[in-house]
């Protein structure tokens, strides 16, 4: 199953969405709540990010999102440390609350990283009142 | 006794940390008030985690790169520690410092700062001052001064820059919310770019 790494400043808002998450894609595995900074602070570590990236790694693939500022950063940053190593990891460039769920959504029911990284995507610009 | 790179990696974390208050308050203005705290606190950490004893320059700047990444916390994390892990590459296994080189690292910082941040020169960043700076500092060289000296034409030119961004708008970053209100005050990032060349010119 394609997993899921979340980036914020804030650790709250990623261990928020993770739980939020849980509720409606409850057969989804893998998501990984990497905001913050070791110490709970606000900010953000591409070092820990990148370790969250290998954890959320079972064999098909990780999609990253991140919310603002340097967070897409430091993701950017943390896919390009895992260079080297065998995992697909891709950044969906989305917003992070709708992106992930919709993404966990399409993972749960086992599409591709590409699938996945589409359905995150597909949320830029939606309009929330008709 | 430590190595030429770590004590020269001391004394710009050392530059860095004393004026911590100073790049915050730059920020202030126009940022998110903690680019001295966060640079303060990365450099504090590069104080102590580079190995004191290797004298390898690739290896301290490569170790002072992913450090920064994983403590500064803010933008400044990712575009220095991208910085310092780039110019890691050209001195990777080499123990001496030389202009070619140092230039060859300023190019390679460069690169990396705009792959990481997506910016070019004249968007109130740190690179209005490590752009000019590196031309004067190539110009020199290939007219035939040294080291130091090809360092002290890229001082200049880096302090040019950081008057430059007074004059300027931010497009990238949290200034870039600003607008004209960003005109009249200088970019931290420049001024502690800047602070880190003249640590090193006087370091030689």
């Amino acid at each position: 199953m394609v997993g899921l790494v979340l980036v914020s400043h804030s650790v709250k808002i990623t261990e928020g969405l993770k739980d939020l998450t849980a509720e409606i894609a409850p057969t989804h595995k893998g998501i990984i709540s990497a905001g913050g900074m070791e110490d709970g602070a606000i900010g953000t570590d591409a070092i820990r990010i990148s370790e969250a990236i290998r954890q959320a790694n079972d064999g098909d693939g990780v999609v990253v999102l991140a919310d603002i500022g340097s967070g897409v950063m430091s993701a950017e940053t943390a896919i390009e440390l895992l260079e080297e190593e065998d995992i697909n990891v891709k950044f969906a460039d989305a917003p992070l609350v709708e992106g992930t769920i919709a993404a966990a959504v399409s993972a749960m029911v086992g599409s591709d990283i590409e699938a996945v990284i589409k359905a995150a995507e597909d949320c830029r610009g939606a309009k929330k009142i008709l | 006794m430590s190595t030429r790179i770590y004590d020269c990696l001391k004394a710009i974390g050392e530059k860095i940390i004393e004026n911590k208050d100073f790049l915050t308050d730059l920020d202030r203005e126009i940022g998110d008030a903690d680019h001295g705290v966060n640079m303060a606190r990365g450099f504090q950490a590069v104080i102590e985690k580079v190995d004191q004893d290797n004298p390898d320059i690739g290896a301290a700047l490569k170790k002072t790169g992913m450090t920064l990444l994983s403590t500064v916390g803010g933008a400044s994390g990712p575009l220095y520690g991208t910085a310092y892990m780039e110019a890691a590459k050209v001195f990777a296994g080499k123990t001496e410092v030389n202009g070619e080189d140092f230039g060859a690292a300023l190019d390679a910082a460069i690169a990396g700062i705009q792959k990481r941040g997506k910016a070019e020169k004249g968007e109130k960043t740190m690179l209005d001052s490590l752009i000019p700076a590196k031309d004067a500092f190539s110009e020199k060289l290939a007219g035939g001064a040294s080291l130091k000296e090809a360092l002290d034409a890229a001082c200049v030119a880096a302090n040019e820059g950081i008057e430059f961004t007074k004059t300027i708008a931010a497009t990238k970053g949290r200034a870039s919310y600003l607008g004209d209100r960003s005109i009249g005050h200088q970019d931290p990032g420049a001024t502690s770019l800047t602070m880190t060349l003249e640590t090193i010119r006087d370091f030689l």
